[in-house]
């Protein structure tokens, strides 16, 4: 695989095979020689990662962390190199019916909170971080039901999200957690009425997913990739169709500073240890 | 100079809001600020996630946000072409054009269309659009038309014969219907007015085989007979691959053809229903044969080499049918005693006149047609002798 350079990227739909069969053909016709491995999981992802499987990850936020953290354990390192506009200055929402007698954070003392899928950073884990600095903690304060949708797949399925909003509107929690983009897809879509919801509180800003590599990547062809990943153009009617399935207008340079709620969250939960550790061992 | 602002009152962007922000987007130039106000609670959060998918800056300001405008939008539409003039045909109609109507601004990138018919040469008649008017204007209502409570009390013979003759039209008018349903299908939708009248005229036949239909079944459970030699003529029709042809040997010979066996039937009806049925369908076909004549009178005078393929394509289906029976024995008794309505031999014997005339009133009619398209009038008698003797 020296001249190919190959990504690994998760199954969360059946269009990334469209994404990156398009985009293997994009760079083709622009002399890279790109092909890609799918994984069902990001735990499985990373640890081909570091398995040598592939130079570069289309990581989640989570799988990012992971990644790092691998490398640092092992003494190596790991770069974000690109990401895409989207998945910059992200927040999300804890919102309550409008009906409700739940007018404040504070309220939510003894009721239920809905999340989505255990392992998703922006519908779980960093909103529960934020209810648990604003002083109440998950499992103590407040009882967390769980929309476990597509586990392993880090909340890229949306399903998690629109299923503890539903339980939200049918009455049987008393709060849900979202991503702020989903509360106006959700009320645009019809899953949420316009004026049902009332926002409780938003956290601060994270990012999303990144293209990560490995301290042990080929170099030449790394750079290859992210320059035309910088260069590619939403005004370009080849490439825009693939850019518009995977949700950008344009790609980014990676950045990693914003990845600190998400790490504060997965130490006060202790989200990845296990994993961490187990992986850390078998690559040492 | 400040920032234009928008302010959206009380309605967030999941009822409509969003519209009034991308109005004042498009009014100031990319990398312009717009500052978006309103008193929706839930505004700050929804402005920042429509920002971000529509490729927008955002910066929350208190009861809003200041939106700067990306260029995601006006991307979008670069490289886009107009497809053609609203009132003109191009040459030749791109694939990309597509489905867009004509006029219309083509995104750049969009899918290449597989449509076979896309040169003005090969479909356009200016008269389409007049056709395609009239036609839409003279739609007649099957339940309203045809005065179906009228007292229908034939010999069962002569019943019978109307049963079998109208076994037959249905039969040539389901080939009628299926021709031009397959080229408007297959015709670039720039050429509209073309795909409008083939469309139209697949709809009067629609029309046809139900009246035929309820014509054969008022007094009988079943339908007559249908013979190897009829559908092996009217399958000739059905596979002609080429518009040009197909239009000339439907439109211009069968159709034609099935003009003066419509007036026969209107005018030797034995009872009122039959008489609509053949009136009203006459109308409609006048209509199919005027296009097919209007759109080949153009494209031999733009191609006069057309005119040896048409006379090629008479000789080839005479040929073709060379082996078969032609017009089955079954449809021309049943014409026969249709007209004459009873068993005496006097009234048989006009009526076997009458059936000849009325050949030689097709004849005479195609011979005219051909003529219309530049035939010379013994070719035209020539290539009118070897039309199908199945009438279609």
């Amino acid at each position: 695989m020296s001249d190919t350079l190959i990504l690994g990227a998760v199954a969360y739909d059946p269009k990334v095979v469209t994404i990156w069969d398009g985009f293997q053909r994009w760079f083709a016709e622009r002399g890279l020689d790109f092909d890609y491995v799918l994984y069902s999981n990001y735990e499985r992802q990373v640890e081909g990662h570091f398995g040598g499987q592939f130079h570069v990850a289309w990581n989640s936020p989570l799988a990012w962390l992971q990644a790092e953290k691998v490398a640092a354990k092992l003494g190596r390192t790991a770069r974000a190199i690109a990401m895409r506009d989207t998945d910059c200055d992200l927040t999300s929402v804890v919102v309550a019916r409008a009906d409700s007698d739940i007018r404040s954070v504070d309220d939510l003392r003894g009721r239920t909170v809905a999340v989505g899928a255990s392992d998703s950073p922006q519908a779980t884990l960093i909103p529960l971080l934020h209810l648990a600095e604003l002083g109440l903690e998950p499992h103590d304060d407040f009882t967390v039901r769980r929309f476990d949708v597509l586990v392993g797949k880090h909340g890229d399925h949306i399903g998690g999200e629109r299923a503890a909003a539903r339980a939200l509107l049918a009455g049987e929690v008393e709060a849900s957690c979202m991503i702020d983009g989903n509360l106006l897809a959700f009320g645009v879509d019809g899953t949420i009425p316009s004026g049902a919801t009332r926002v409780l509180t938003q956290t601060a800003e994270y990012d999303h997913c990144n293209f990560t590599v490995l301290d042990s990547a080929p170099e030449p062809l790394i750079a290859q990739f992210r320059e035309l990943l910088l260069a590619m153009r939403y005004d370009d009617p080849d490439v825009r169709p693939l850019l518009d399935l995977e949700g950008l207008k344009e790609w980014k340079p990676g950045r990693t500073e914003k990845y600190a709620l998400l790490a504060r969250a997965i130490e006060r939960f202790g989200t990845i240890e296990a994993f961490v550790a187990a992986l850390g061992k078998r690559h040492a | 100079m400040s920032d234009p602002v928008v302010d959206l009152g009380d309605v967030g962007l999941d009822r409509g809001g969003h519209l009034l922000v991308k109005r004042a987007l498009r009014r100031v130039p990319v990398g312009g600020v717009v500052e978006v106000r309103g008193r929706a609670p839930e505004l700050a959060v929804h402005l920042r996630g429509f920002c971000r998918a529509q490729g927008h800056g955002f910066a929350p300001v208190p009861g809003g946000g200041r939106v700067t405008r990306g260029d995601a939008e006006p991307g979008r539409w670069r490289g886009a072409e107009r497809a053609g003039a609203v009132d003109a045909v191009v040459d030749q109609a791109p694939a990309h054009w597509g489905l867009a109507a004509r006029g219309a601004t083509v995104e750049a990138g969009g899918p290449a269309f597989d449509f076979a018919l896309t040169s003005r040469a090969e479909v356009w008649a200016d008269e389409a659009r007049r056709l395609y008017a009239q036609a839409a204007a003279a739609q007649w209502d099957p339940a309203t038309a045809i005065p179906w409570d009228a007292t229908v009390d034939l010999p069962d013979d002569v019943e019978d014969a109307v049963v079998q003759v109208m076994t037959y039209l249905v039969e040539n008018e389901t080939a009628a219907l299926i021709v031009p349903a397959k080229f408007a299908a297959r015709i670039h939708p720039h050429f509209r007015e073309v795909m409008q009248l083939l469309a139209i005229q697949a709809a009067d036949e629609a029309r046809h085989i139900e009246v035929f239909t309820r014509r054969a079944l008022l007094a009988r459970f079943r339908f007559g007979l249908s013979t190897v030699g009829g559908q092996a003529s009217l399958k000739t029709l059905v596979d002609e691959p080429d518009f040009a042809l197909a239009s000339f040997l439907l439109s211009v010979l069968g159709e034609g053809s099935f003009l003066s066996l419509l007036w026969f039937l209107r005018d030797h009806a034995p009872d009122p229903i039959t008489e609509a049925v053949a009136r009203l369908a006459a109308q409609d076909e006048a209509r199919h044969v005027a296009f097919g004549l209007a759109h080949l009178s153009r494209h031999v005078a733009e191609d006069p080499s057309l005119r040896g393929r048409l006379a090629a394509a008479i000789q080839r289906r005479h040929d073709a049918l060379a082996h078969t029976a032609g017009l089955n024995q079954a449809v021309f008794d049943a014409l026969v005693l249709l007209a004459a309505g009873r068993w005496e031999p006097e009234a048989l014997a006009s009526a076997w006149d009458a059936v000849q005339e009325l050949e030689r009133a097709m004849d005479e009619g195609r011979r005219k047609r051909l003529a219309r398209l530049g035939f010379g009038g013994e070719e035209a008698a020539a290539l009118s002798a070897l039309h199908t003797r199945n009438f279609m």
